[in-house]
């Protein structure tokens, strides 16, 4: 689906072993699988099923998503940072595609 | 034994705890302790999880919920009452400011949401809160 978008909230800069909120959702369906569609037939799973954030190549927060998350799957995390650095974040749908952004963050 | 007033107040407190702790049994406890066991290796001792959620949802297709546990490596959700209880698994790094995570699940029914941390030494405790769901999410 050409409608999936990630969006991020990440603070831009930040103090060196700050608290920082990291707000994330992506724009999907996640079709549980549970649903029938009007044939009565099961409308097939489609989830995002994986999320990962790495600063500077490392992973620093990652979730395992199933189907009892609520379409548009929203994750807040929080992260200390002690130098400056991108942060990336990966979805990975069920059908194996990923969707990516990259923040950099600013840490003095 | 002579009885005070004091002592029958203790005693009513302690028959309302084992009440409440040993509340009934979801269809679902079966599928809800395997997923507990697999993620824990074991029965995981009580409380020390936060659950924030909210204490009746009126949709339950979004149900804002947030798991904490300091010095958790990863967090295990559950929702007991849904027809899979899996929810979704936060893990945490050294660099995370804590282990707390939020999102939004989708809850069938009234039921309880469990949630299990895994602490860096391999122990594990686990929490339940109650969320009352007005109109159910999943099917349709």
């Amino acid at each position: 689906m050409s409608n999936i978008k990630p969006r991020v909230k990440v603070p831009s800069t930040a103090k060196p072993g700050e608290a920082i909120v990291i707000k994330t959702l992506i724009s999907h369906p996640m079709e549980s699988g549970q649903r029938k569609g009007k044939d009565g037939k099961p409308i097939p799973r489609k989830i995002i099923n994986k999320f990962v954030a790495t600063y500077n190549g490392e992973e620093v927060f990652s979730a395992d998503l199933l189907p009892a998350i609520a379409a548009n799957p929203y994750i807040e995390f929080s992260l200390k940072l002690n130098e400056s650095g991108t942060l990336k974040f990966v979805w990975t749908d069920d059908d194996g595609s990923t969707f990516d952004l990259e923040n950099k963050i600013k840490v003095a | 034994m002579e009885m005070t007033r004091r002592d029958l107040f203790a005693l009513a407190a302690g028959l309302a705890a084992v009440g409440l702790i040993s509340l009934p049994a979801d269809a679902s406890e079966e599928a809800v302790k395997a997923a507990v066991e697999k993620f824990a290796g074991g029965m995981p001792k009580s409380g020390g999880v936060e659950i924030v959620a909210p204490e009746i949802a009126e949709n339950g297709n979004t149900v804002p919920i947030e798991v904490a546990a300091a010095g958790a490596t990863s967090i295990l959700v559950l929702a007991a009452g849904n027809p899979n209880p899996g929810v979704a698994t936060f893990h945490f790094s050294k660099m995370s400011a804590e282990s707390r995570g939020a999102t939004r699940i989708r809850l069938a029914k009234t039921q309880e949401v469990v949630a299990v941390a895994k602490m860096a030494d391999g122990s594990t405790t686990m929490s339940r809160r109650e969320v009352k769901v007005t109109i159910g999410g999943c099917g349709g």
